[in-house]
């Protein structure tokens, strides 16, 4: 099988990787970069597991090949740091066996960085591209009413931030 | 993990492109064009596609654009779904391709699809072709004999119909189509994402309905016959839905996990109502 | 709402009338900051450049003969290290019944039956290689309807029952039919009271397999060291089931096997059955000193792994004009798949307790778990139950219906209490059942229950349905566990137990009692999350809602154990009887010592209590602890007669649901709950299970199955293809707890791991008919079930 080095600028480090082109970005991160967060959940594009952000947009990493993310700026749960998602993640309990939590954080985190006041409609549509099956999903959307409320508490002209309901 | 090995090269230019596919033919590789990626990945996946090298048409600008030239809505055939949603001209420009294709998959696996790539897969639905059959689109097709034009209803019979080393740059819609009333309806199994057991998009053009539907058959398609049916405005609805549905061979009609048979006749009954009432020729 | 609490003498200290300042109360969870920032690790988490990769090929029908198997070409294939076929192990394995081999052998028996495995360097190297394997097959006929199957008995699917070597208290296979297990409960005698009856109604109910659908499909990583020992690390709810599994399936002694499971992504029972570590041992085998990893991919759990069990079912309720119930007759086919696994003890779990938590004194019930040519199934969140549930309370509709009794009222009326037997005839006390009827009272509160379960309003139709619910465990007599706290030198705790974090909490939860005990905030008691079963006391499985019982009791004994220990070191030092020393916010200090000087820290104890001098009193501080479910005893094999569980939880749903009459499509608005947990522990984790409970069990009753081809094969094994629940398919959840204790657990506690799920489909199908006014015995209730069910009404005379 042959394999090739490419360069990925991950979560601020390039990293000199040697893979075959045939390779997905989730298994170059996985077993690789030994950036695990991002999980194989059906390898199909279906769950969300594996979401990254790639320049910004919320990516499933099983249905792109490494190479393709090549010269792109790739962010993994790993290189999200004390993020507001992830706070309001843990106060809301939005997580029990956590499997699904850094692909609904990468991607709720993407969401956020688009607009931070955004509608339950635009809520829904980024969200149902995640599929968590021990939360009963209000949990999540609290969290993602909690960090939506302190991010816009962070800016001048914001309103008043109103509280979780869990 | 895809089992089988591929080479991958990223083209710059149409040329390129189709200078790459030249070379790797004649080394006797197996080629692929490879725009979203997303079909090719996960058929790979299960060892339902082999090829020998990819080309990524991505980078190339002219599959990228998305702009009006008289009264002509140009777009790239690398655009993701995404890109097409979220496009501020989109909502006026093609309004029905926006719902269209926001449909499909979900908003994250939408920032990877394209629309060339929806076009030309192997799975069934490909349900981003049917505003393009409602609307008598133009594909913009580059190949190693040079670039030409085709009508949609040519080079779409079931699938795309692409000799090889030929690949979509470009759909090319006109304004009165894609301007026209329009309808889209998607009616899924169960919840908000998921293939369709039928989506339907239709315009209303001159008083006659233009439809076209994914999901009944094995293939979208755009019926002239069913349309005559439907637009038979001296017969009741009932009959004219009943009429446009008997044109489909029964043994096309999909009978799958999706839904059975009948269902789908069902379904399919309901969406061509829905279609006809929402157009104003019920 | 919380019932007077006498409890047991050892678990004063445990569960005085004294407040409690961590018990009850919210306190975050243990696992999450490795949760929300990926560092948490799952079994394919592990993994390095020499490990070698094992990829499975399963059979593509559902009934064949195997001809010939050449492997040739896939092992001169690249980077191969080893292919497997069922020829390099004759033995047979499976629990509580083996009757399948590691990879199959002459014959397979479903479509997705494991049948070879590569090994190679790479997992891309290893799954090329499977499609190198060449198998030819003879296709048999199959038989997919478990009735059918009861009935027909052909094609036989093991005709060598007899010599399969099987746990006779878990399982009654019949040799010469396709019946995997039958469970038969003969209470009173329906067949003398059916005159009695003023009404009698009568249900069919059938639903398909389905998937589990945790995130994570099942991992397992097994080296096999030069001496023979084996390491395991895997994502199972059960690795103390491992070692012995191992000796039965390939002689190697228990004591060799060593499992360790990090954290898991969801099990929900698809993780209780050791199904893939045979075969991931068997591939360990083949190129000893390597450590193999062995990944299912989401299909290959869906068509490959034991799933969700399916049933047909009959049921026939009478009662008496004025509601009282009188006699039922139930018939469960289960459709256990090819292989019995777990699906039996599903079997025998749903027919202990067939009748709900209702009062019936005469109940004749069987329960057969039928060999078909579907996938294998085990344990699914609920065990039995939502089953159960679904088939009974359909009839309790109906029968409410025809009796024109408010449903609610009815349920109300035959509420099982203190006092009454349950269909294996155990007498129920105040401790061992919650409360029905305070259940139910508050769900119509909750619900606004008025009696009428409809309202129309044009297309639209808004209803209701409700369901009641109990569960107990179907453990073993011995089901145990061990449990260890250290103190350590910082005066922090450390818990040892071997309950597996599948995300329910309980690790956070033995913590609170800890910390209850010691009287220290909760953030010194640190909980070992993973687990070896080398180090860690063996804790049964993590599954039956369980584990905070079983562990709970031992973690209690545990604590107390060191609590004394530090007592009596403390007790030399500051001069005082021990009884007189308390422990509290890290020091142990003399009851009545007014001086502060006298509190030693407990981390001082830790090791006995060194003076200045260097003269040493007491010795190391390690608490012990284990229990053993009480008062379990086996079912009679005529009569059922027994006691299959400890205590049972109970719970009322309902749901309300907006139904369109025209494209017989629906959305559940909300979804209630009222469950009597004993006693809440830590209100959000109790609210996550309930909910998430509910949020899969309305996922399960709406939309999902397995859609199998004529042959018997799964054609759904993608999520693409297979809806489950999505964010923003969730209606809104209601859950309220009431505080009945179970005397025998630690505060009073009642398992509550899988009650959210079990009334859904049944408040579900209730909402439903009542919306229609069509029987909705079915799952999944898709809008194209509706469809059919007029369709077949409008169709019929
Ligand atoms: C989660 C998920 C959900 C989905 N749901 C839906 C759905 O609801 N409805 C639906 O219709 N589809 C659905 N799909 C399928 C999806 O449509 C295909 O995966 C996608 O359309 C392929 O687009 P792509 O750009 O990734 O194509 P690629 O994978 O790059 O290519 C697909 C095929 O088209 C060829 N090709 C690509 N671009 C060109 C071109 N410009 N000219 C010629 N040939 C070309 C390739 O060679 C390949 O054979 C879903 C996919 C996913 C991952
Ligand atoms: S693993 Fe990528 S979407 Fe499921
Ligand atoms: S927390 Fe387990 S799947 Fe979401």
């Amino acid at each position: 099988m042959t394999k090739h080095e490419v360069t990925l600028h991950i979560n601020g480090e390039d990293r000199t990787l040697v893979i075959r082109h045939a390779d997905t970005l989730l298994d170059v991160l996985r077993l690789q970069c030994g950036l695990t967060g991002a999980k194989p959940g059906c390898e199909n594009g279906d769950c969300g597991a594996c979401t990254v952000i790639v320049n910004q947009l919320p990516y499933k990493s099983c249905i792109m090949l490494a190479i393709e993310a090549t010269g792109h700026t790739i962010m993994t749960i790993e290189g999200l740091k004390h993020s507001p998602i992830q706070r309001a993640f843990a106060k809301c309990y939005a997580f029990q066996c956590g499997y699904c939590t850094p692909g609904f954080i990468m991607n709720a985190h993407a969401m956020l960085l688009h607009d931070t006041s955004i509608d339950e409609p635009t809520i829904q549509e980024w969200l149902e591209s995640n599929i968590c099956r021990c939360t009963s999903y209000e949990e999540i959307a609290s969290a993602i009413r909690m960090a939506m409320s302190t991010m816009n508490a962070n800016l001048p002209d914001n309103s008043k931030p109103n509280s979780p309901s869990t | 993990m895809i089992p089988i090995d591929f080479q991958y090269v990223a083209a710059q230019s149409v040329a390129e492109a189709i200078r790459q596919y030249h070379q790797f033919s004649t080394s006797d590789m197996s080629t692929r064009y490879y725009s979203g990626g997303t079909e090719i990945i996960t058929l790979a996946r299960l060892h339902q596609l082999t090829m020998d090298a990819v080309i990524d048409i991505k980078p190339i600008p002219a599959a990228q654009v998305c702009s009006i030239v008289e009264e002509k809505l140009f777009l790239g055939a690398a655009l993701t779904l995404s890109q097409i949603t979220s496009h501020p001209m989109m909502s006026r420009a093609f309004p029905l391709l926006q719902v269209a294709v926001n449909e499909i998959a979900d908003r994250t696996a939408r920032n990877k699809i394209t629309l060339g790539g929806n076009l030309c897969g192997d799975i069934i639905y490909r349900e981003a072709v049917l505003p393009l059959l409602v609307c008598d689109s133009m594909v913009r097709i580059a190949g190693p004999n040079g670039a030409k034009e085709e009508s949609i209803h040519r080079i779409f019979r079931r699938t795309m119909q692409l000799k090889p080393g030929e690949f979509i740059v470009q759909i090319a819609t006109d304004k009165i189509y894609r301007c026209a009333p329009f309808f889209h309806v998607k009616r899924r199994k169960m919840g908000k994402v998921g293939y369709p057991i039928v989506s339907a998009a239709a315009i209303r053009l001159q008083d006659n309905i233009h439809i076209a539907l994914s999901g009944v058959c094995s293939f979208p398609f755009r019926s002239r016959t069913m349309e005559d049916w439907l637009n038979q405005k001296h017969l009741p609805v009932h009959q004219r839905i009943e009429e446009a549905i008997q044109i489909i061979p029964p043994e096309l009609i999909l009978n799958d996990y999706e839904a059975s048979r009948e269902y789908r006749r069902f379904v399919l009954r309901t969406v061509l109502e829905e279609t006809l009432h929402q157009l104003g020729s019920a | 709402m919380t019932e007077n609490c006498s409890f047991a003498t050892d678990h004063m200290e445990a569960c005085g009338h004294r407040a409690t300042h961590v018990i009850g109360h919210s306190v975050g969870r243990k696992d999450t900051q490795d949760k929300v920032t990926g560092h948490a690790k799952y079994t394919d988490d592990f993994s390095d450049n020499t490990m070698l990769h094992a990829a499975l090929l399963t059979s593509p029908h559902a009934h064949a003969r195997i001809l010939s198997q050449d492997t040739a070409r896939a092992f001169a294939a690249e980077g191969v290290r080893a292919v497997i076929t069922g020829k390099d192990y004759p033995n047979k394995t499976g629990s509580p019944l083996a009757d399948r081999h590691v990879l199959a052998i002459d014959r397979v028996r479903y479509a997705g039956e494991p049948v070879a495995i590569v090994v190679a360097d790479s997992l891309a190297q290893a799954e090329a290689a499977t499609k190198l394997i060449d198998i030819q097959y003879q296709p048999l006929p199959t038989i997919q309807s478990p009735k059918l199957s009861y009935y027909s008995n052909t094609p036989l699917l093991h005709p060598n029952l007899n010599p399969y070597v099987g746990d006779s208290a878990e399982v009654n296979p019949i040799p010469g039919t396709n019946i995997a297990t039958h469970v038969p409960i003969r209470k009173g005698n329906p067949q003398a009271m059916w005159a009695v009856c003023d009404e009698i109604v009568e249900c069919e109910v059938s639903f398909p397999q389905a998937h589990h659908a945790a995130m994570e499909t099942h991992v397992v990583i097994a080296e096999v060291a030069p001496n023979g020992d084996i390491d395991i690390t895997t994502s199972s709810q059960s690795p103390y089931s491992i070692p012995s599994l191992m000796q039965a399936t390939f002689g190697i002694h228990p004591a060799k096997v060593r499992v360790h499971t990090p954290y898991v992504g969801g099990g929900f029972g698809g993780k209780s059955s050791p199904y893939i570590e045979p075969l991931a041992v068997a591939a360990a085998l083949k190129v000893s000193g390597r450590k193999v990893k062995l990944r299912c991919t989401r299909e290959q759990v869906m068509t490959c792994l034991p799933g969700h069990i399916g049933l047909e079912a009959k049921v026939r309720l009478g009662a008496t004009r004025d509601g009282q119930f009188v006699a039922a007759h139930i018939t469960y086919w289960f459709d256990g798949g090819a292989y019995a696994d777990r699906g039996v003890i599903v079997t025998r779990a749903a027919t202990q307790d067939c009748t709900g938590p209702y009062r019936i004194h005469h109940v004749h019930c069987d329960g057969f778990c039928m060999y078909t040519n579907h996938p294998p199934t085990t344990a699914y969140r609920g065990f039995g139950h939502p089953e159960q549930t679904l088939v009974i309370e359909r009839a309790i509709e109906k029968l409410a219906d025809k009796l024109s009794i408010n449903p609610l009222e009815l349920r109300r009326l035959n509420a099982i209490g203190p006092g009454d037997t349950t269909p294996t005839q155990a007498r129920l006390t105040r401790s061992s059942i919650g409360d029905v009827q305070g259940c139910l009272v508050r769900l119509k509160q909750m619900l606004d229950w008025n009696g009428t379960a409809t309202v129309k309003e044009g297309k639209t139709v808004i209803a209701k349905g409700i369901a009641c619910v109990w569960k107990t465990s179907s453990t073993p007599q011995d089901a145990s566990s061990g449990a260890i706290v250290r103190v350590n030198d910082d005066s922090t705790i450390t818990v040892l137990s071997g309950v597996v974090e599948i995300g329910q909490g309980t690790k956070t939860v033995l913590a609170q009692m800890v910390a209850e005990l010691f009287r220290i905030d909760i953030r010194h008691v640190n909980v070992v999350l993973e687990v070896d079963t080398k180090t860690h006391p063996e804790h049964w499985k993590t599954v039956a809602s369980r584990s905070t019982l079983l562990a709970g009791n031992a973690v209690v004994r545990a604590a107390q154990d060191a609590i004394r220990q530090l007592k009596k070191t403390a007790s030399f030092v500051l001069q005082c009887e021990a009884d007189d020393i308390h422990i509290a916010g890290g020091y142990a200090y003399c009851a009545d010592a007014h001086d502060t000087r006298a509190k030693i820290p407990i981390g001082a104890l830790a090791k006995g209590f060194t003076f200045q001098d260097g003269h040493t009193v007491g010795e190391m501080a390690i608490g012990h602890g284990s229990y053993t479910i009480e008062h379990v005893t086996k079912l009679d094999p005529t009569t059922g007669k027994g006691v299959p569980g400890p205590e049972w939880t109970v719970a009322a749903q309902g749901v309300e649901i907006e139904y369109q009459k025209d494209t017989y499509s629906y959305r559940v608005r909300r979804a209630v709950s009222v469950v009597d947990c004993g006693k809440v522990l830590h209100p959000d984790l109790a609210l996550g299970q309930i909910k998430g409970g509910m949020n899969m069990g309305l996922s399960l009753a709406s939309r999902e199955g397995y859609v199998y081809d004529d042959s018997g094969a799964v054609t759904n094994p993608q999520f693409r293809v297979y809806p489950i629940h999505r964010y923003g398919d969730h209606p809104t959840y209601d859950v309220a707890f009431l505080e009945t204790p179970d005397l025998e657990a630690p505060w009073g506690l009642r398992g509550i791991g899988e009650h959210g799920l079990i009334g859904m489909p049944a408040a579900l199908a209730n909402a439903l008919s009542n919306a229609t006014g069509m029987e909705v015995n079915q799952m999944p209730m898709t809008p194209e079930l509706l469809w059919r069910l007029q369709t077949n009404k409008g169709d019929g005379p």
